[in-house]
């Protein structure tokens, strides 16, 4: 018991390192700054016009559901980004050379990838407030908002680290990330979910990145503008509902693929795969 | 002490487990589908002992490695580490165990300092009366001669700096038992003689070592004992005198006289000199004897078994 605080401990120790240096390398500061400069652009192109049938800008109402998409986006493609990239470099199989250290790499990287994403929602809240006018930002808000981010992690994040223990290799996320784009572009981020034909209304309703964004939606918009939603409503419960289906869903899964991809992983496993990088840079 | 065991179809009598050793692996085999890789490894290794595993690609060095690292499930024999099965082997089992992994590109952004005291502080936990875990991290950063680089990035350093720091890593724990995978590879001329010395301080700290490496100089120079891994049997057990003695490989000698160079090999080097110098005497100089070199034996040995499996 006392070795599994202890990996916990060192986990979370990890998490800061690796958080920590996010901040020291230029690819990583771009990767935190470039998404957030784009949502911010073409919100501001959005500023001017009006959420359909309301007199309310469309920018301040793609302001929370952007913030909304990059917890379920970052949750799903963070972690899954990394175990895959480092399952491949041999990271993970130091961690299984190690007492509880594939425990201790786990906790950090669950530290580490909630932490990008909480840099991700603060890069482009912050700016946000002060570019689009509308939005409540009482105390209820604050609460609501850091709820839907806690709620939005849990259900996201064991579902990256299947998806992360299940593709072969980093060139193989792409088809992971095909299908997450496309579930953006149904859900509701970029303009109302109901301008859409009622079976991708369906469609959407399934994955988590529609919730979280009618979550973050429900957090910091003033309560009228429900109207513009399905059931002309903000839907609490079944927001709850939906996320808690997808986070009980993915914490049963998760540990069971993530065993059994620990369990596979080895020297000539790694070697191989090595090899099988190496083959494809071009000489 | 010296055995051949395994080949040409000899059939041992399975012998029983040895106490207080290190490494007990007996008749250990490996299938994948319907290849036999591993058929009826045996060998022992005693606390302290250094154990160089030799063999041709694809023998299945790599495969009984990764099988006592717990790595691997075999597909039948006993196998003992530390007297646990690796199959079975927990937490406590694995802070007494070292690996050195051939390292690619991970924690690239880690500094050399950090890397090390982060991954030394999951040992803290199973330090014992008589050893202490972890390695003090400068302590351990200058055995392994990184002090310069303690606080550069691991993705910058050199290939022969790199492999330092996964030696340093793989004995961070202070392990009783240390697997080393082509430890030198990379290794330039002063940074292997260095490195000699580490595994040579490591045995003298009862460290069991087992290594693989390709090159056969260092196996003799490094290891008490040498296994020969063909074909997934051990064709040979034993130092690298006893292997050459066993052989009964050719010795050359080299001498001069009247001013000319002479060259003779022979089975029978000592009796042959003796009737140089009855025959001679004086006129003999620059008298060479080399025997067979561990790279000879090698070579001899598996080239002999090659033909009797054919």
């Amino acid at each position: 018991m006392s070795a599994l605080v202890s990996a916990g401990r060192i986990g979370l120790a990890r998490g800061r390192i690796e958080l920590r240096q996010t901040f020291t390398n230029t690819q990583d500061l771009w990767s935190y700054l470039f998404p957030t400069i784009v949502v911010i652009v073409v919100m501001l192109f959005m500023r001017d016009s009006k959420v359909p049938g309301v007199n309310f800008s469309l920018g301040s109402l793609t302001l929370p559901s952007v913030i909304g998409m990059s917890i379920a986006f970052g949750g799903l493609v963070n972690l899954a980004q990394q175990l895959v990239t480092e399952r491949e470099d041999g990271t993970l199989l130091r961690a299984k050379a190690i007492p509880n250290g594939m425990l201790g790499y786990l906790i950090g990287k669950i530290v580490q990838s909630a932490g990008m994403v909480l840099i991700g929602v603060v890069l482009t809240l912050v700016p946000g407030i002060f570019l689009f006018q509308g939005l409540d930002l009482g105390l209820g808000s604050w609460l609501s908002l850091i709820g839907i981010v806690a709620l939005g992690l849990v259900a996201t994040m064991p579902l990256g680290a299947v998806i992360g223990s299940l593709i072969g290799s980093p060139r193989s996320m792409g088809l992971v990330m095909m299908p997450i784009m496309g579930t953006v572009g149904i859900s509701g981020i970029f303009y109302p979910i109901t301008s859409l034909p009622s079976w991708l209304q369906g469609i959407a309703q399934m994955f988590p990145i529609y919730w979280t964004g009618l979550g973050t939606r429900a957090a910091l918009l003033p309560g009228s503008l429900a109207v513009v939603e399905l059931g002309h409503s903000w839907r609490h419960l079944e927001t709850v509902g939906v996320l808690a289906a997808w986070a009980v869903a993915g914490l049963i899964l998760a540990p069971i693929v993530l065993r059994r991809m620990a369990r596979r992983e080895s020297g000539s496993a790694v070697a191989a795969r090595r090899e099988k990088a190496l083959q494809r840079v071009p000489r | 002490m010296t055995t051949m065991s395994g080949a040409r179809g000899v059939v041992h009598p399975v012998r029983s487990a040895v106490e207080g050793a290190a490494l007990d692996v007996r008749d250990l085999r490996m299938r994948y589908g319907t290849t036999d890789v591993l058929k009826g490894v045996d060998f022992t290794a005693q606390r302290g002992e250094v154990l160089a595993l030799l063999g041709p690609n694809g023998a299945g060095k790599t495969t009984t490695i990764e099988i006592l690292e717990g790595f691997r499930m075999r597909s039948a024999g006993d196998v003992r580490v530390l007297g646990i099965d690796p199959a079975r082997g927990d937490e406590t089992w694995r802070a007494r165990l070292g690996v050195v992994l051939q390292s690619w590109r991970d924690h690239a952004k880690w500094r050399v300092r950090e890397l090390l005291q982060h991954l030394g502080s999951y040992y803290r936990d199973y330090s014992t009366e008589h050893i202490r875990r972890p390695w003090d991290v400068d302590e351990l950063i200058d055995t392994v001669g990184l002090r310069e680089h303690a606080q550069k990035r691991a993705g910058s350093l050199s290939g022969g700096q790199r492999r330092r720091l996964d030696v340093a890593i793989g004995i961070v724990g202070r392990p009783e038992l240390l697997f080393l995978d082509e430890p030198t590879a990379g290794f330039d001329p002063s940074a292997r003689r260095e490195f000699h010395e580490l595994v040579h301080r490591l045995s003298d700290d009862d460290t069991t070592i087992l290594l693989t490496t390709h090159d056969l100089d260092e196996a003799e120079k490094l290891a008490d004992r040498i296994l020969i891994l063909a074909n997934g049997s051990i064709i040979a057990n034993g130092s690298a005198d006893e292997l050459s003695r066993q052989m009964a490989t050719e010795a050359e000698v080299k001498w001069t006289r009247d001013g000319q160079r002479f060259v003779h090999s022979t089975m029978a080097a000592t009796k042959f000199v003796h009737e140089l110098f009855l025959q001679y005497g004086d006129e003999i100089g620059d008298l060479e004897v080399r025997r067979a070199s561990l790279e000879d034996t090698y070579m001899a040995m598996v080239r002999d078994f090659e033909r009797g499996e054919r």
